[in-house]
């Protein structure tokens, strides 16, 4: 304790001096404070709570909502296995019980010596190079039995993280095919300077305003639609945060990438960082925002220092900072906020709640952020791809934009491949491909399904496969996991209700409650001792979160099993123990505590199992 | 030709790990069991003391299922019961008896009747007529199948009034605003 009493006190004051002792970077100030002391003890709150003045169970109800913030000790040495089932289908289950056998440690527990703590994690986004983990926070990918064994002697050996081999920590970009973004070899600079010379005809407005309503007017043109999943006109977000009233304006890059099954953000982070700001400054000088920000989800926290280096390097070219490009009045910064696994926070009201410090809770909509964004002011929250591509859409003009893609879906979008393909990873198309055509170009064979936009996607069976990806048909923010005839799809989906189960938010009732409920019913039918009955209260569990859950987690937790049943029904009919109902668990066992403390075992003192 | 009076529903009611509550609250609909007779009649039930119940339409349960006599009684009632209800907190989450599910059985038995001061002469009742305690205390609908559910601790009995009127007049049971609260 006197050791980390003095680790915390060396770490606070310059760590709070960075982030302004403000409360409002909380998030940022406890995820610091814990890459020092390895987690966040008692006495570091207290002292928290006595400088920043706030009461200590703000920052507990802050620091125990995010799932890499620990108020305990978890081990020198915390390993975290990607738990998609991506990882799975590629034996992560097997490696992480190889690994907690050579550790000596049981999955979820601390090792007695403090040494090492071993458990799962949502999707981590490497799920074209997997099975990966993360430990203490760094990524690392293509787990095989030998590496893992190599990882667990490093562990014993107490080898600090920075001398473990480099070749650990690669992460490729795996990009298999490109188009308008991935092949850009755009100067940094060149998309501002193209809109700094637009103008509107006609327009009365000083330079700035004018450059502004002609960006907005040039993106509602182009039909470029947010690129997150939802598929928002961009221009009119834009329109709507420049018009609404505020002291400041404010952009936010949402790279919360949670969704299992998706990482192009983290290759276009990697590869095209300088097109993602340009993006972000694109939109700053439409809506008149002086202050941005990206929102990286903690899996990627690896990204942090090559991303500040980009946007110092921005800021010594001008096209950060003051006066942008000569410009008198654009004025304009990034600063990047690193999240702390919540998959919830990929939501924008929920992102935006955890920028301001708080617990990632979605808030009622409307207000839209576009006019109570960050700190109540209008606020433009965009995906990393949507910034691309609309700085694109600047540069080669919005006719020729439109021109790509669908009538209604314009551009281009990244696909992120993965699962059973030999070669999974990033490909771009313009909108309008076929689920079919991606199959033959990543070299998927005996497809069985594919599962579009993550968990809270579609599941495409191969009487689909000629749909078409794009807003017409089947919207994506991007994931594709390919599931091949050897895969039970029955499996897949329980994966995906675990995964939300363990990522509901817990706010409101139904889906906290709704969630797991969903969860125990598939764990149920999955330990055989299932019934019609459950199924159909699969049906009506989907009504009750349909109706009344707070936000888009709760809504679409059942899709997984929904989508499976529709398709995929004897996958769950074959584990059907009868079409009468069925205990979840064993009646005669729950009295044999019972039996041995009054130490009968008459007849009365059993009970069938089956109802007579 | 007059036509045949139409045949009365037959209902059954018991409690299992429940404290009766429910039932009280059950008497609560007053002047209006007159009308209730008219249309059902009672099978097992407190009301009867019939102590086996046969082929009803309408079972009402109130409380868990906390021993193995529970979950006869309960199978009793699905087997005979073409609709089964759980009315009350306890039959629907387990309610107060479950407060034990936190403990361990045996470390309960052993703290009633064998640590504590009492009348049990230092052993556990092992008695064959007496039934076994299970391990955790159960909500009805994870042992037998159960249709509806009347929340409350207990409901009111304009809830329970509301509830059978429904279901007797053939209408899918809606409690609306007022007969539910959770205050």
């Amino acid at each position: 304790m006197t050791k980390q009493t003095h680790r915390h006190a060396d770490c606070l004051d310059p760590i709070l001096g960075r982030y302004g002792h403000d409360a409002s970077n909380l998030l940022q100030i406890l995820r610091e404070l814990q890459e020092c002391v390895g987690y966040l003890p008692a006495v570091s709150i207290t002292c928290l709570a006595e400088k920043l003045a706030i009461p200590r169970a703000r920052i507990e109800s802050v620091a125990s909502f995010y799932s890499f913030l620990h108020l305990q000790a978890h081990g020198e040495y915390r390993v975290l296995f990607s738990d998609n089932i991506t990882d799975r289908m590629l034996g992560s289950v097997e490696l992480m019980q190889s690994m907690c056998r050579q550790l000596w440690v049981e999955p979820g527990k601390v090792s007695e010596d403090g040494l090492v703590s071993i458990n799962t994690t949502s999707c981590t986004g490497m799920c074209d190079q997997g099975p990966a983990l993360l430990v203490n926070g760094r990524a690392i990918t293509r787990l095989t039995h030998q590496r893992v064994q190599e990882i667990a002697q490093l562990i014993r050996n107490r080898t600090p993280l920075a001398d473990w081999p480099a070749d650990f920590f690669r992460v490729e970009d795996n990009i298999r095919r490109s188009g308008l973004v991935l092949d850009n070899r755009l100067v940094p600079g060149e998309v501002l300077r193209a809109a700094l010379s637009m103008s509107v005809r006609g327009s009365t407005g000083s330079p700035r305003t004018e450059i502004g309503t002609a960006v907005v007017e040039a993106i509602k043109q182009s039909g470029l639609r947010g690129r997150g999943g939802a598929g928002f006109p961009t221009g009119l977000k834009w329109e709507a945060c420049r018009n609404a009233q505020g002291a400041n304006h404010y952009v936010v890059c949402n790279a919360d990438e949670g969704e299992p099954g998706t990482f192009k953000d983290r290759v276009l982070l990697t590869r095209q960082a300088d097109l993602v700001f340009e993006g972000m400054t694109l939109c700053a000088l439409a809506i008149g925002a002086k202050q941005g920000f990206v929102y990286l989800r903690g899996e990627y926290r690896y990204l942090l220092e090559p991303l500040q280096a980009v946007l110092q390097q921005r800021r010594d070219s001008n096209l950060l900072g003051r006066n942008i490009l000569g410009q008198s009045g654009f004025d304009f910064d990034i600063a990047i906020h690193l999240g702390a696994g919540a998959y919830i926070c990929g939501e924008e009201s929920a992102l935006i709640e955890s920028l301001e410090g708080k617990r990632g809770v979605p808030r009622n909509r409307p207000p839209f952020p576009v006019t109570h964004g960050y700190m109540q002011q209008p606020t433009a929250v965009d995906n990393v791809e949507t910034f691309c591509q609309a700085a694109l859409a600047i540069h080669m003009g919005a006719e020729n934009y439109k021109a790509i893609g669908t009538a209604k879906s314009s551009g281009s979008k990244l696909i992120s491949v993965s699962g059973d393909c030999p070669r999974p990873g990033i490909y771009e198309y313009p909108f309008g491909v076929s689920v079919r055509e991606i199959l033959q170009d990543c070299g998927a064979v005996n497809t069985r399904a594919v599962q579009i936009s993550g968990p809270s996607g579609v599941c495409v069976a191969e009487h689909e496969f000629d749909r078409r990806l794009g807003f017409e048909d089947l919207p994506t923010a991007g994931a594709f996991m390919v599931f091949d005839d050897s895969r039970d799809m029955f499996e897949v989906a329980r994966n995906y209700v675990h995964f939300f189960a363990h990522e509901s938010c817990g706010f409101c009732t139904p889906c906290r409650v709704g969630t797991s409920m969903l969860k125990q019913t598939m764990d149920k039918i999955a330990a055989g001792l299932g019934t019609q009955y459950d199924l159909s209260e699969v049906e009506n569990l989907d009504h009750v979160l349909q109706t009344t859950s707070h936000c888009g987690l709760g809504r679409t937790a059942c899709n997984p099993v929904l989508h499976t049943l529709k398709y995929f029904r004897p996958a769950y009919e074959s584990r059907l123990k009868s079409l009468e109902f069925k205990p979840a668990f064993d009646l005669d066992g729950a009295l044999a505590r019972a039996r041995q403390m009054t130490g009968r075992d008459d007849a009365g003192a059993h009970l069938k199992t089956e109802a007579t | 030709m007059i036509p045949p009076a139409k045949p009365k529903l037959r209902i059954a009611t018991t409690s299992l790990a429940g404290c009766f509550g429910c039932h009280m609250s059950f008497l609560d609909i007053d002047e209006r069991l007159f009308p209730l007779l008219d249309l059902v009649e009672f099978d097992r039930s407190p009301l009867t003391d019939i102590k086996h119940c046969g082929p009803c339409d309408i079972g009402l349960i109130e409380g868990g299922v906390c021993n193995a006599e529970n979950v006869h009684v309960l199978r009793e009632f699905r087997k005979n019961c073409k609709t089964l209800i759980a009315i009350g907190a306890c039959a629907i989450n387990g309610g107060l008896p479950a407060q034990r599910n936190h403990l361990d059985l045996g470390s309960c038995l052993t703290e009633v009747y064998l640590t504590e001061p009492g009348l049990a002469h230092g052993h556990i009742p092992n008695d064959p007529e007496l039934p076994l305690p299970l391990d955790k205390v159960h909500p009805l609908h994870e042992v037998v199948k159960i249709d509806y559910f009347i929340p409350g601790c207990p409901p009111s009995g304009d809830a329970i009034w509301k509830f059978l009127t429904d279901l007797i007049a053939g209408k899918t049971p809606e409690l609306g605003h007022g007969l539910i609260k959770y205050d």
